[in-house]
């Protein structure tokens, strides 16, 4: 049977990692190849990696912190941020991504996902979002969360597979942050409409919250935390054997 | 050395940096030189197996793995590398395989019950159902990473190792010195590692 997975999200600015609550008040936590060195020993079953540098600097270093990593951590890699044309794709690709995530540039030019689809395939091309709650309906956000779309989150979530996307990553802005679980509304919701894997993001607090998030929607296939795991207030070992205790499909590493 | 088929198909940075964090020699080549002098031989790939197959060929690269395989040298196919050595495949059309193992490959989609998902993407533990060189550090359970849509019907008796989605999808196969690996060793942590250690430790026969 297919498991679960668990994985750990690196936002990675200027060389290190970092992790803002509610995309606010960033805070340094340590350097991104230590830490993928780190996840891949104690059993994280692919790792994200997020650029949110701006700078041209900043993106040569996060190119070469992917390469150090790849040449070392042998989990599936993804790679999101500043990806806005088919040559990014290629760009992190070229230094050992597996599978790259579109955000922005998927809301300005939607042709992106085809056209890496098509080049790449499906499998490669991550569709992620970030969803918010305005006046009752799902509102996809663009800019790392700051500016509304007006686009809505179940009608994106589905051209974004019929484009070809192969997987989504649905992050709940409402629930971000604020660690008192994931968003299994909006989660519910998209399950309904698509049918490619969905990676619940946003709102993990404890170990519960994965298991609920499992229950209740049972079309979604993994759960992404960062500063749960990066804290160790949830440590990713203590979880999946909690999860896996509790019945849910674990891949579980065994002790040498 | 292990050579490392390389036919624009595919990013073959992973697999071998793994090799390399193993401590085994290895090349990304298609020079001919190199694959005849090459201990064993790897062949990956990811796409579409019609135009795999096309590249093989225009490459020259199909004559030499055959060449290779008859001469006894372990050949390891991945992925897509794997499906090539099958008789058939039914990916957008009919194709021809290498035919060094029997058997077909046929969509998923068409044999899955329920409401799984195309493709089997994500973790699943292999169940062992003959001895192989290729499980010989690896334990019953073990779970490794696939992306697939679809998979190799009628092995028979080169089946080593199945995982269960809905059907029992072919894992690992092996006919004298070819291996076949549907998942992805080289992203599949320590336990594709041990896998991959496996490999480079076949000798030829």
């Amino acid at each position: 049977m297919i498991a679960k997975r668990i994985i750990p999200c690196l936002d990675v600015k200027n060389g290190r990692v970092v992790k803002g609550v509610n995309f606010q008040g960033i805070q340094d936590v340590a350097d991104p190849v230590d830490m993928a060195r780190y996840y891949n020993d104690i059993g994280a079953d692919e790792l994200v990696f997020y650029d949110i540098t701006a700078s041209h600097e900043g993106r040569g270093l996060f190119t070469d912190i992917l390469k150090r990593t790849a040449a070392e951590v042998f989990i599936p890699l993804t790679v999101g941020g500043g990806i806005n044309e088919v040559s990014d794709f290629e760009r992190v690709l070229a230094c050992g991504a597996d599978k790259v995530s579109v955000n922005s540039g998927a809301i300005r030019n939607p042709s992106l996902i085809d056209r890496a689809a098509r080049r790449y395939g499906d499998q490669c091309v991550v569709l992620s979002m970030d969803v918010k709650r305005v006046n009752g309906q799902f509102h996809i956000f663009a800019k790392g969360g700051r500016e509304d779309t007006g686009i809505d989150a179940l009608e994106w979530a589905y051209a974004g597979q019929e484009r070809g996307a192969g997987e989504l990553v649905v992050n709940s802005m409402d629930t971000d942050g604020v660690k008192k679980g994931f968003d299994l509304e909006l989660l519910s919701e998209i399950a309904k409409r698509v049918s490619i894997p969905i990676i619940a993001s946003g709102g993990a607090g404890c170990k519960e919250d994965f298991k609920a998030l499992f229950e209740s929607v049972p079309k979604v296939d993994a759960g992404l935390a960062a500063s749960i795991f990066h804290r160790k207030e949830v440590p990713l070992p203590v979880l999946k054997k909690y999860l896996a205790e509790e019945k849910i499909p674990m891949r579980i590493l065994r002790e040498e | 050395m292990i050579a490392i088929i390389d036919y624009g198909v595919g990013n073959l940075y992973s697999l071998s940096h793994s090799l390399s964090f193993l401590g085994i020699e290895n090349e990304i080549t298609r020079e001919e030189k190199a694959i005849e002098q090459a201990d064993q031989v790897i062949l990956p790939g990811v796409g579409a197996f019609g135009d795999a197959r096309k590249r093989l060929q225009e490459t020259g690269m199909d004559r030499l793995v055959l060449k290779k395989a008859a001469e006894g040298t372990p050949l390891l196919g991945i992925c897509l590398g794997m499906q090539l050595l099958f008789e058939k495949s039914y990916e957008y059309g009919e194709h021809k395989g290498l035919s060094l193992i029997p058997g077909e490959i046929c969509p998923l989609k068409d044999d899955l019950p329920g409401d799984l998902k195309v493709p089997h993407i994500g973790w699943n533990g292999l169940k062992f159902l003959r001895e192989s060189p290729l499980t010989k550090y690896i334990q019953e359970g073990d779970s490794v990473y696939y992306v697939h849509s679809y998979y190799a019907k009628g092995v028979g008796d080169a089946l080593i190792a199945v995982s269960e989605y809905g059907v029992e999808v072919p894992g690992l196969v092996q006919k004298g010195n070819v291996f076949g690996a549907q998942f992805h060793p080289e992203k599949s942590g320590p336990v594709g590692l041990k896998i991959l250690k496996a490999f480079g430790e076949v000798g030829s026969c």
